[in-house]
């Protein structure tokens, strides 16, 4: 049986002719190869010995206190190898790639997370990797830069159209295009076509499998709310799907508001866009009125992305997760509360997240209880948050 | 009868094979577009590709990206590409082909976009990001209408070819390389078996396209198949000519080997 390449309406295969061989061989070695034993142990060897898994589910007692309200828990996944979630799917997909006998990977990035996750697995398994970045966000990210060099990785700038992350994953598809018979392309969120969005889901999906069982030996019961951040949406649809099928379980996607909605300066896909396609995928886009990608912004350049991933699209329609948006105000002042009550230095991305759960844990109940996917560490984000604040280091 | 159907019956009773060129519209206006439609129709062009402007280009390499961006810059609409196209027609009745991304169809509203197509009267879509298994998207509005979808095959379609042209009406662009659009120097030794490949299931007829860039790939190509497109060469020499249109005409003749 094929696995099912549109939820809904959305997602599907919207790539040149080229690709459509490819994306079959590696949907059947993905759904071959990736339900084995073999793999499913390989895969958890790694996610135990190398990535550090399980992450801890983290009773926040003073940020609970403080906001007065339900009882807040962070999934940590700050706390990985790499310092976020991306690593588990770069893990997948990487072994996957091994499998297919590929020899060389490559990657798109905005921040450079998820190009720093896959430098570190083609370290790991000995491979080549080229990662494409946009000119604007090499400039703004050097740090991270340096890192994936430092890992053997080749960084490859992007300089056609806006020289930022859709363009680097543009670009990362046509060179694909060209190359897949010995390369493997490993795509950092939930988007891009089919099956693309259902794999990085299912090596996603360790999260709220963990979170379930966590939340059940820590109190007896699911909670009420989860919350997670929706770039792309790799850490939410990770955190999310094995929720899905427990209608007690609110779930809330957090999506960027960069400046806020209403001065179009923001990345919320779902406050302005319409349906669309773009790499490969149809799902909601911020676009205009002749299907033109518009410019995004937020101070988050893990959410700094105008499409959202097709499950996500999916979910929104059939009313079964609540999306909203957060600006970069709210992000910020929600990164330095839970810097100072619980001394944890969240992403600027996870900050997203966190921010709408500080909005509304005070109007719940004392016995209701929320998790927060806290999906990376905010060392990366220092420089930002100084400047933010207008602070000089 | 379709144009481009009349065009290769008349091409085939002749013994002779179709050269495609084609430009972006819009760049740099659209009054620009209209002049050289004429002006390649003139110099021998036998069916005309219109590529629609895009902001992410997938297909594209870096000479067609640069045409799109320049014609996004000076403000290309496609409403005022239909118009512009509906003027041309009162002029000419060269067979246009509309190179278009379907981001730019489904933005644009598909319903739309199809009834633009067919009041401007052009005779083909081809839409390098709808492959066969997302036809159910627009094949609906394009039934009982002389609006060709033309299917892309490329070297990697292997046992898709049967499915790919066995319904293929107008003609079959075959796809001559891996990887984007633009000029190359090598092309792929399987080309010979591929468009024979295409030609077992089908009729209809089969030219080549990305890379060709000069009069020699022509004439080897026109040996195995019964055209050429020819996109990113052109789309350069238009740019360099900076306005003389003259250069790009003396160009095309030369590729239809008339000069």
């Amino acid at each position: 049986m094929e696995l099912n390449k549109d939820f809904g309406i959305y997602g599907g295969q919207f790539v040149p002719e080229t690709l459509m061989t490819v994306l079959k061989v590696l949907e059947k070695e993905y759904k071959n190869y990736c339900s084995t034993a073999e793999f499913k142990e390989e895969y958890m060897r790694y996610m135990k010995q190398y990535v550090g898994r399980p992450s801890v589910l983290y009773y926040a007692d003073r940020l609970t206190k403080e906001l007065g309200g339900a009882k807040v828990y962070l999934k940590r996944e700050d706390l990985n190898h790499t310092g976020a979630h991306k690593i588990n799917n770069a893990i997948g997909q990487a072994l996957l790639a091994r499998h297919m006998g590929k020899t060389k990977v490559i990657a798109e990035t905005g921040a450079g997370q998820h190009g720093v996750a896959t430098a570190t697995v083609a370290a790991l398994f000995g491979m080549e990797c080229e990662v494409y970045m946009g000119a604007e966000d090499i400039e703004r990210q050097k740090l991270n830069v340096f890192r994936m060099e430092l890992l053997g990785a080749k960084v490859i700038p992007v300089t056609s159209g806006t020289g930022t992350l859709k363009d680097a994953t543009n670009e990362a598809i046509r060179t694909w295009v060209a190359r897949a018979e010995d390369t493997f392309y490993i795509i950092g969120s939930a988007v891009g076509p089919h099956p693309y969005p259902t794999m990085v889901r299912d090596f996603q999906k360790i999260i709220g499998e963990e979170t379930k069982a966590q939340m059940l030996d820590a109190e007896g019961r699911l909670p009420d709310r989860v919350y997670a951040c929706v770039g792309g949406g790799s850490n939410s649809i990770g955190m999310f799907y094995p929720f899905i099928e427990d209608n007690g379980v609110e779930l809330v996607g957090v999506e960027a508001a960069g400046s806020g909605i209403e001065t179009g300066k923001h990345a919320s896909a779902f406050a302005g866009g319409r349906t669309g396609v773009l790499h490969g995928m149809k799902t909601y886009i911020l676009q205009d009125e002749d299907g033109l990608i518009q410019p995004v912004y937020s101070v988050s350049a893990g959410l700094d992305y105008p499409g959202v991933g097709p499950e996500h699209a999916y979910l929104h329609d059939i009313g079964r997760v609540r999306y909203t948006s957060v600006t970069d105000d709210e992000a910020l002042s929600a990164f330095q509360i839970l810097c100072r009550t619980e001394g944890i230095m969240p992403a600027i991305e996870s900050s997203h997240a966190l921010a709408q759960a500080v909005k509304e844990v005070p109007e719940m109940d004392k016995d209701e209880i929320i998790v927060i996917n806290l999906s990376g560490r905010g060392d990366k984000d220092v420089h930002t948050v100084a400047k933010y604040l207008g602070k000089e280091i | 009868m379709n144009r481009i159907d009349k065009k290769f019956k008349y091409l085939k009773e002749n013994g002779r094979q179709a050269l495609i060129p084609y430009i972006c519209a819009g760049d740099d206006t659209l009054q620009k577009t209209e002049e050289l439609v004429y002006l390649l129709e003139e110099a021998g062009a036998d069916i005309i590709e219109l590529g629609i402007p895009y902001s992410d280009p997938l297909a594209d390499g870096p000479v067609i990206q640069a045409a799109a961006l320049r014609a996004l810059n000076g403000g290309f609409k496609i409403a005022h590409f239909f118009d512009t196209v509906t003027k041309i027609r009162k002029n000419s009745q060269v067979p246009l082909a509309c190179m278009v991304y379907y981001s730019s169809i489904i933005g644009y509203g598909k319903e739309k976009f199809v009834e633009g197509c067919l009041k401007s009267e052009i005779d083909g879509l081809i839409i390098p990001d709808l492959p066969y298994e997302e036809y159910d998207e627009l094949m609906p509005l394009l039934e009982n209408t002389n609006l060709y979808l033309i299917p892309l095959v490329a070297l990697t379609s292997g046992d898709r070819i049967k499915m790919l042209v066995e319904n293929s009406r107008g003609l079959v662009y075959c796809v001559s390389s891996l990887g984007v659009t633009g000029e190359r120097n090598n092309f792929d030794a399987r080309i010979d078996s591929f468009i024979k490949e295409v030609k077992r299931y089908t009729d209809t007829p089969a030219c080549i396209g990305f890379g060709i860039s000069t009069k020699e790939d022509v004439e080897e190509f026109n040996k195995i198949a019964d055209g050429a497109i020819v996109g990113s060469a052109i789309v350069r020499k238009i740019y360099e000519s900076k306005g003389n249109l003259d250069d790009v005409g003396k160009f095309v003749k030369e590729l239809k080997g008339e000069y």
